[in-house]
């Protein structure tokens, strides 16, 4: 792990910590609804101020909390068209399956990649730890994963490219 | 200083609890629209009863110690009393008149009446109507602009305090004329109608409140906020500042609930998933220490995974444990031993295992801290919490411990 790495994601855990203290919270503009603060910011009293971990221009995690529900979003590192194509690919078939990994979101927020929204369900049925775990397992593991593809596909675009060509031969 | 007792009621979070007067029965929410109450049996608890009329989510329970009546109340935006017959428990429905969740209930200490803390803006001070024959409400709604979200009664059966999520902390008259007699001018106010602010105060930095607690004589209010802090605030006399106003701030996750055990200590567990003793007077609190240490209670305390366990565990669920294990590796992907490699993690304050599962009893959010047993001198020997991790534990409390050996078992 690079050497920036390790500092971004400790101050990505150290406020994901922070803000994963969450109550069930009732709405108090709709009757009888239960609905997460940070999507339907109705009440602003109980929304907290958001916060961005940024490591360069294009790595940054974006943090939302509120009294019941947290969202975020990250943005992952692209730096080229053969990455952006990648990672549009890789995020379109995790949010696709939204339902599957429980606390992803169906649509990053705009300029962002990716948004994980957890609520206080998903707390009181998860260990809060492990939870934060597995969002700091999963931004450490969204740059390997990419750039594993990325070597594959241009492995794959080679030979192709020689058995192509060496008819020519 | 003895172990706690713990005991496993829920695979869920427990919502609401309250112990009957004697001890013997406890009548807790597991996260559902039910309260079930369980009688204890031994080193166990046995379900008895299941109180089920409302429909949403129970919110809160109140069980008064000399009348024997439980008060839930619920976000389908209801409260019943429940009154124990020969048939079991019957529930009476209160006219409440709010329109969104009820959040809190509180019996008064003469259990006269009840305060009730809603999402509407409103508290409702609760009464039993003789000539009708229900339960009805007298309603506070100034100034407040947000959801009530904890309450407490002032020994002396009139003021009311209530926590609200913007922040702020209100010191209310709740005496109903006609009910009872009228009040004595109290440290907090003088004129004492229904619903006369008399006390307003802030968090130290806009988080919502979570708790607020009158010391024993009353003279003090302590309220915990969502920015990590704990405040108490002495009164001095009617329309006069407070004689004190001390904030303890904090380098942990917020507290989510507080009771005193005495005029000088107060118990506080929240988001670190461990109680914390305060101690202080008029010139200033300071933390004491953690009653759960994690150096004398981690081992015997954290469940193994084979789900062998000494005490503890209600007889039905003797086996959770094993089964939340096979749980987690069947949903999560879990293994019972965390990768060898992975550096233990830490939340807040607490420090994570080497199984993955945090060195304190609680395992999650502790949202219920409360008396369990009085000593002699009135003061509280024992108190109880529950969390979300669906545990109730019984802690004694000891004061007059070394603080130095105490102060080594809390990690800040």
């Amino acid at each position: 792990m690079s050497n920036t790495l390790r500092p971004y994601l400790n101050a990505v855990r150290a406020t994901l910590t922070a803000a994963l203290t969450l109550e069930n919270f009732s709405s108090q503009v709709v009757e009888r609804h239960n609905k997460p603060e940070v999507e339907v910011a109705t009440s602003p009293e109980v929304l907290l101020k958001p916060l961005i971990v940024s490591r360069n221009e294009s790595e940054r995690v974006l943090i939302e909390p509120s009294v019941n529900s947290i969202r975020l979003s990250i943005s992952i590192k692209q730096a080229d068209e053969i990455e952006k194509i990648l990672c549009h690919k890789f995020t379109r078939f995790m949010m696709m399956r939204a339902e599957g990994f429980v606390i992803l979101r169906r649509k990053p927020l705009p300029g962002y990649d990716i948004s994980f929204l957890i609520t206080n369900f998903h707390s009181e049925s998860m260990l809060k730890h492990k939870l934060v775990d597995f969002i700091i397992q999963f931004m450490e593991d969204v740059d390997k994963e990419i750039s594993e593809m990325k070597l594959s596909l241009n492995a794959r675009a080679r030979i192709v490219a020689e058995s192509y060509l060496s008819t020519f031969a | 200083m003895s172990a706690p007792e713990i005991f496993q009621l829920s695979l869920g979070p427990l919502t609401g609890i309250a112990f009957s007067p004697d001890r013997s029965q406890v009548c807790v929410c597991p996260n559902s629209n039910e309260a079930q109450i369980y009688t204890r049996n031994g080193d166990s608890w046995d379900l008895t009863d299941t109180l089920a009329e409302h429909d949403k989510l129970i919110t809160a329970i109140a069980w008064g110690p000399n009348t024997n009546r439980i008060v839930t109340c619920s976000q389908d935006r209801n409260a019943y009393v429940w009154t124990q017959t020969e048939q079991g428990w019957k529930p009476a429905l209160v006219i409440l008149k709010i329109n969104r969740a009820a959040t809190s209930v509180k019996w008064s200490p003469h259990e006269n009446k009840f305060a009730v803390g809603s999402g509407s803006r409103i508290i409702a001070i609760c009464h039993f109507d003789e000539e009708n024959n229900w339960w009805t409400a007298k309603q506070i709604k100034k100034p407040l602009r947000s959801t009530v979200l904890s309450l407490d009664w002032h020994p002396n059966n009139y003021l009311l305090a209530a926590g609200t999520a913007d922040g702020k902390t209100y010191v209310y008259s709740g005496y109903i004329k006609g009910l009872e007699a009228k009040p004595e001018a109290t440290i907090w106010g003088d004129r004492l109608p229904t619903g006369q602010l008399l006390a307003e105060f802030r968090s130290p930095n806009g988080g919502w409140i979570h708790d607020v607690s009158f010391s024993p004589s009353g003279d003090a209010l302590a309220f915990v906020a969502h920015d990590s802090s704990l405040s108490i605030i002495y009164a001095s006399g009617p329309n006069e500042p407070p004689a004190a106003h001390i904030v303890v701030k904090l380098p942990a996750l917020p507290f989510t609930n507080l009771t005193w055990t005495s005029e000088s200590s107060i118990v506080a567990a929240g988001h670190d998933c461990q109680p914390i003793l305060f101690t202080g007077s008029q010139s200033g609190w300071a933390i004491s220490h953690s009653l759960d240490d994690p150096s004398s209670t981690s081992k015997p305390l954290t469940p193994s995974a084979t789900g062998l366990r000494s005490g503890g565990g209600v007889g039905r669920l003797g086996n959770n444990e094993a089964f939340n294990m096979f749980k987690a590796a069947d949903s999560k992907g879990q293994r019972g031993l965390a990768p060898s490699g992975a550096t233990p993690s830490s939340a807040g304050l607490t420090p994570v295992g080497p199984d993955g599962l945090l060195l304190t009893v609680h395992q999650n959010t502790i949202t219920h801290v409360e008396a369990y047993e009085w000593n002699q001198s009135g003061e509280v020997s024992k108190i109880f919490t529950a969390g979300r991790d669906g545990r109730l534990v019984l802690w004694p409390v000891t004061g007059g411990k070394g603080l130095a050996g105490r102060m080594a078992g809390l990690q800040v």
